[in-house]
Formats: structure tokens, sequence, C-alpha cells
């Protein structure tokens, strides 16, 4: 198959999913994105690069945070910006996805950027949108979250030096986290030493170790040693079927303490793609403490997600000659 | 009625184990005889099958005809088409039809439908439970009076094994096959692939083996308990072949099929999000594909049938986990059990046995070989002529199918069905 995401020159189309992308464009992304970072400090905030563009956040499943920062990046680059929520019931079926698709695509929308309850939803956009149309993915279902796995890799690339040295941990609910497969496909494509995930069976993927990965249960043994530890956040719908016994009993077993954060090396990060459930999966002290980057990964969040939607669109204007 | 001579063919009839060059002779509907010209014959119509291969024509255990009820997916005439175009005589249609298939009225409406299309023998398989509902019992007597042959109840689950061990114990009461569709919905839990790698990899809900393999078990506990004649319809992974291999062994009176895709295609085929590769039971992996291969070979598994599942276009445009399930596969049917041959996974013969001899055996009907006196149900065909799957060569109104665009081996030149011609290529 055809990489849907590149177009013939090789250059990214549609962002969707880490997978098929190499170590170079992912690189380059950083880099990009560490360009426009440097902006958010200065006094004029914006670019002119999409001057003109429509950019449709199109949100099937209600966010703040990564709606608002989609809408600062784009804002930030001069673009229109316009969201639009549509509630998961009104259209569950892809024949109505793709009306709403269809009537955007004649206000001459230039980009979308999706967010789904379902996995595949973003590239199934992307295969029935108008050619000149590039889509980016803001989370589908269990499958992917691609510009928050690159915000993570920018906000690892700020405070360590070379992910070949690197052992990251990733702790929580991988089973139905998007945000952890994409974590997983970016750190191995920028070959990251050693990638750990920790969580009781019920929340591991069948076949996680076929992601390239390392299955642990019991989060000391897993965190010895670690430089990165990626907390997820833990719904609260596991415990009503039957994944989980209680919140207590999870944070008990694979909750981030201060005495657990010891077992990793001194000078690593805590991550959380947010929001931070505190007392179910990390103890507040870390999340505030001097470890956490947290609220870095917001902000870094701006300046990735306009590394990604300049590419995009550059590549898309090369499509018109 | 016209009488037919079809000469210079490579019998294959694995019930009367013929396997050479020779003649076929049909008159009044039926075989007259195979090899030795009958006195006096003079044949209406001859049909050189050189380079060809003639055998009974197939039975298929499970085609959805999406008629009546969902004639915007196919209709009695379009599907039944393209069953004769693939050389299946007779068909098992699963009683999930709308309206299902519980009562008298709608097994005439059946065959009157087809009647009036007026090409393969139809075979309505009559609801187990009413309304498919799992419940209560569907009116078994009164549905064997019309015709019914077997009962089933489709893909639906049923409320409780109580209720499955009354159903099973009433239908051996009146005679009827259970044919069942092994699942345990707790388990497979709407998933959409099978959980294992892909799965995985893209975040889509899995259906473990043992969603397949806990309702064998328990399906096959209860046909010792009930002496049912017990049919498991499309198996699809190796442990339910070990169990139906074992039970087979104590002596246990079940069969099984499986759905030709099941044997070419895993997980590890499947093109991301592409909503032709969903198919319930999802494919699964090279292990379970070689130990169904290897089933067959060994007669664990009975017979071949082709789960026919034509959809619309809108049915398959969506993400992947919202799309209807199923594979337009009749006309796919012939050629991929020829690469089976091919692969060296079984004999033509055993092939061809598991497309006519078997299934007619397993529903108890007097078909699926070229025994004279048996109706003329003939399937000729070319085993090394090349199609590739387009619209152009396709007749079912469904074009749901991994195999799009793919050239295959084997095309079906004539079907005959009691002595009509109701298919010739060109």
């Amino acid at each position: 198959m055809t990489n849907l995401q590149l177009n013939r020159e090789g250059k990214l189309k549609h962002f969707l999913s880490i997978e098929g992308l190499d170590k170079e464009l992912l690189t380059e992304i950083l880099d990009t994105a560490e360009s426009f970072a440097g902006m958010s400090a200065q006094k004029v905030k914006k670019v002119p690069l999409l001057r003109g563009k429509t950019i449709v956040n199109l949100f099937f499943e209600n966010s703040t945070r990564t709606r608002t920062t989609f809408e600062l990046a784009a804002s930030r680059l001069s673009a229109d910006v316009v969201s639009i929520n549509i509630a998961t019931s009104a259209t569950s079926k892809g024949e109505s996805l793709l009306d709403t698709i269809r009537n955007l695509e004649a206000m001459h929308a230039d980009m979308f950027v999706v967010r789904h309850a379902i996995s595949g939803a973003a590239h199934f956009i992307a295969q029935n949108t108008a050619a000149h149309i590039s889509v980016i993915n803001a989370g589908d279902g269990q499958h992917a979250h691609p510009t928050q796995a690159m915000l993570d890799m920018f906000t690892i690339r700020q405070h360590k030096q070379d992910f070949k040295q690197l052992t990251v941990a990733i702790i929580g609910d991988i089973l139905h986290s998007r945000v952890a497969r994409s974590q997983i496909q970016a750190l191995n494509t920028l070959e990251t030493k050693e990638i750990r995930v920790i969580a009781p069976k019920t929340l591991l993927p069948s076949h996680v170790e076929s992601m390239g990965v390392t299955a642990f249960s019991d989060i000391e043994e897993g965190l010895i040693d670690s430089d990165v530890i990626i907390m997820l956040r833990l719904q609260k719908e596991r415990m009503t079927s039957a994944f989980l016994p209680s919140e207590r009993e999870y944070f008990k077993c694979f909750g981030l303490t201060e005495e657990r954060l010891n077992m990793a090396k001194p000078d690593a990060i805590v991550m959380h793609p947010g929001p931070i459930n505190r007392g179910v999966e990390i103890e507040s002290s870390i999340a505030d403490g001097a470890q956490s980057v947290i609220l870095q990964q917001v902000s870094n969040g701006i300046a990735v997600r306009m590394a990604i939607m300049a590419m995009t669109m550059q590549s898309s204007g090369d499509n018109h000659d | 009625m016209t009488k037919i001579h079809i000469k210079n063919g490579h019998i294959i009839d694995p019930a009367n184990n013929i396997d050479k060059m020779g003649a076929v002779y049909i008159a009044d509907g039926k075989i007259l005889s195979i090899f030795d010209r009958p006195a006096n014959f003079t044949a209406d119509v001859v049909i050189d099958a050189e380079n060809n291969i003639v055998c009974p024509g197939f039975i298929d255990l499970s085609v959805r005809l999406r008629d009546p009820g969902k004639s915007y997916k196919g209709t009695m005439r379009s599907e039944t088409a393209a069953a004769a175009c693939s050389g299946v005589t007779s068909l098992c249609i699963p009683p999930d039809t709308s309206p299902v298939i519980d009562t008298q009225a709608v097994m005439e409406l059946i065959y009157d439908k087809s009647e009036k299309a007026n090409y393969t023998q139809v075979y309505p398989i009559g609801a187990l439970t009413q309304q498919l509902a799992g419940r209560e019992l569907s009116s078994m007597s009164a549905l064997k009076q019309a015709g019914c042959i077997a009962v089933s109840n489709a893909s639906a689950p049923m409320a409780s094994l109580m209720v499955l061990r009354r159903a099973m114990e009433y239908a051996s009461s009146h005679d009827l096959l259970v044919m069942y569709h092994p699942d345990e919905p707790s388990l497979s839990n709407h998933g959409c692939v099978h959980e294992g790698i892909f799965a995985t990899r893209y975040g889509l809900p899995g259906i473990p083996e043992a969603s397949e393999s806990t309702a064998v078990a328990q399906c096959l506990e209860l046909a010792r308990l009930t002496g049912c004649r017990l049919h498991f319809s499309q198996i699809s992974c190796k442990s339910s072949a070990i169990k139906i291999q074992q039970a087979k062994k104590y002596g246990l009176k079940v069969t099984t099929d499986v759905a030709i895709h099941q044997l070419h295609v895993t997980e590890n085929d499947i093109e991301p999000f592409n909503s032709n590769y969903h198919v319930l039971p999802p494919f699964r992996t090279e292990k379970d594909k070689q130990r169904l291969r290897e089933g067959l070979a060994n007669g664990t598994i009975d017979a071949i049938c082709s789960d026919h599942q034509p959809h619309d276009l809108d049915a398959k445009l969506g993400a992947f986990p919202e799309t209807e399930a199923g594979i337009s596969s009749l006309e796919t049917l012939l050629p991929l059990t020829l690469r089976l041959v091919q692969d060296h996974a079984i004999s033509l013969s055993q092939g061809i046995a598991a497309l006519t001899q078997t299934p007619a055996k397993i529903l108890g009907i007097q078909r699926g070989e070229l025994t004279p006196g048996f109706s003329a149900d003939v399937c000729i065909f070319n085993p090394t002529l090349s199609w590739t799957v387009n619209k152009e060569n396709w007749k079912s109104a469904g074009r749901n199918t991994p195999f799009w665009g793919v050239t295959l081996q084997g095309r079906v030149t004539h079907t005959l069905q009691s002595g009509n011609i109701i298919f010739s290529l060109n």
C-alpha cells in the first residue's frame, strides 16, 4: 500500500499516524517545532505562513486542551480557524460523516483537524476527502494520537540528549491508549534504547511486545533506571467494566509515588498527556514537583502543532503545480 | 426435456470415486449415464468440455442473498446469478433475512422468489428461535413441513445455554440438523478483528480465539447431552478444529465447514483500515490458517462454503469498526479452492468433495454426485483459465471483496441445474 500520508515527493501531506514516517521526517517536525517554540515569548506571536487558509477543527469527541492548542497553533500561523463540535450520536454512520466532510469541502476548507472516537476515522476522512485538503489526526479511537506523541518527543528532546541512550517507561492503560500507541511508534522510530510498558494484564493489548516494548506488571521493577516516565490517564469506566477493582487498588499497585520515583534515574522526567487524576495515577507532589514536565508538554503542544500544520500545508501547495 | 451430452471432459466425482476422462449423459433433468452412451441417445445439446473438469454442481452451506429484506445489497436474481456463474447449484440461506425465516410463509416467499429467478436450488435454513431472539423455540415442525432441512440461529446469540439445549433437543426430535455459529458474545464483545498483532497495533477491538473455541466446547457438550445432529458453521481457529477433531474421534455426530477466505487470508494480510477485510469471524493467524487447511485435508473439517455476504457501497464506507462485516465471496469460491490444490494443501478431488459430496451428506440431500438417477447438477470449469476480479466479470451486486482487482486462476464455463444450463461463459 502506498503511504497515504506522503505526497509524491515524499513530503508530509496528511498527519494520521507515526507509522510509515521515518526518523528524518520526525526529526524535521521536531526541528521545525523548535523554530516556532521561541515565538511564544515574543511580543508578536504570529507568522503569516498560512494566511488565507481555512482550517476546520472537527471534534467528534470532546477535548478542551487538544482543541485549544490546535486553535492557537492555527491562529499563530495566521490561518482562519473554525472549530466544530459534533456530538458523536448525531453522526455515528460513515455515510453522514462523509456528508459532513462534503459540506465543509464546499466551504473551501484547506485542512481538517479531526478527533473521533472510532479507530481509523482520520484515515477514512483522508481517503475520502478532496485532493487539496490535508487531514491531521487529533486522536482516533484507540488507534493513534500522533501530534501528542510528537509533542512528547519534543519535550523529551528538550531534556535529554540522545534517544539511543534512553530508557522510557509508559505506565497505565496501554490497551485503550491511542497516545501510548503513537508514543511507542515514535520512540521506536527515533531508536530509543528501551521502551517499557507497565500495567496489569487487563490493561495491556494481547500482543503488546510485537510493538517493540517490554511489558512489566511490577511497577518498581519497570521503573529501575528509567530516564523518562510517562503516566497515562485512567478512565473511570475501567472500574465498571471489570478491568480493575478500584482506583485505590490501582494507585496502590501502579500509582507514581515519591518512593517509586526513586527507582528511576535521579534526573528522570515525569510526563502525562493530561488531564491528570491526582491520587489515582500520580501523587500530587510529583505532578507539581521538580521532575514534572507536564505543563511544558502543554506549551510545546502549540509549537509542534504549528510545525505539523505548516509542513502539511506546505506540501499541499506543492501538489497544485 | 433437453438431452445433454458433455464430452471430452475430465470427470471428477468423489462420491463415486471417479477421476478420469469421459462423457456425461443427461436427460429429463437427471444424470442418465456416465461414460457409456445410453442406447438411442440423441443429444439436443453437446457441450465440449475439452481441457475442462466436469464435476457435480457445488453445494454452498451459507449464502446470504439479502432477499427478502435487503434488496439494496443483493437480490434473489443477482445473487443466484452469481451462484450460477460460480458453479453453485444448491445453496443454503441463513435465516437472518427480513422477515426472519421462522414461519412457513417466509419459507414459501423464498421458494416463490427463487423459482422466478430460476437459477439455483435454494434451501432456506429455519430459525432456531423465534425472530432469532434466542429465547423461544421456533415452530420447527411447521418449518420442516414447508421443506426446511436444518435450523440455525445464524450469528445471533442464544439467551442461555438452557435455551440452546432445549432447541437442540427439540430439533433432534424432528430430525432437523442444527447449524451453529460458535461465538461467545461476552468474549467477542463487539470486536472487529482478531485479538492479535493487528488489533494491538491499530487499536481496534479484538476478538479472542477463545470466544469461538469456548462456544465450540459448550455446544459439543450439549450435542453429547441431547444427541442432536450438530454442524458448526464457519469456524476460524485452530483450537476449534482441535476440539471438533477430538469429538469426532469419540464418535459424536458433528460436522463443520469453513469459509473459503479463512483458508487464504490472515491478520497479516489486512490492509490497514480497508473495510473489505472486515469479516466475522475475523481473519486469524497463519497458524490458524494452516491448522484449518490441515483439518480440511484430514477430514476434521467437512465442507468449504463461501459464506457469501454481499454489501452495498455505504455499508463498507466508514471507519473500519463501524462498517458492516462480510465478504461477497461466491465468485471467488472455485479459484480459491483451486489455489489450495496448487499450494498442495489438499488434492483436487478433496477440494471438489468439500464443495459437493460432503455438504450434501451434511444436509441429507440427494445431490452432489454424478450418480445416474440423481439431479443433473453439474459444474464444468477450466482450472487454468485466468480472470480478473473486476466489474466486467463480476455478477454479485456486492463488490465487497479483498480480492477486487486480483487475477485468479480457474473459471466455471458451464453450470447445469436439474439439467438446465443456468450459466455458460461467453
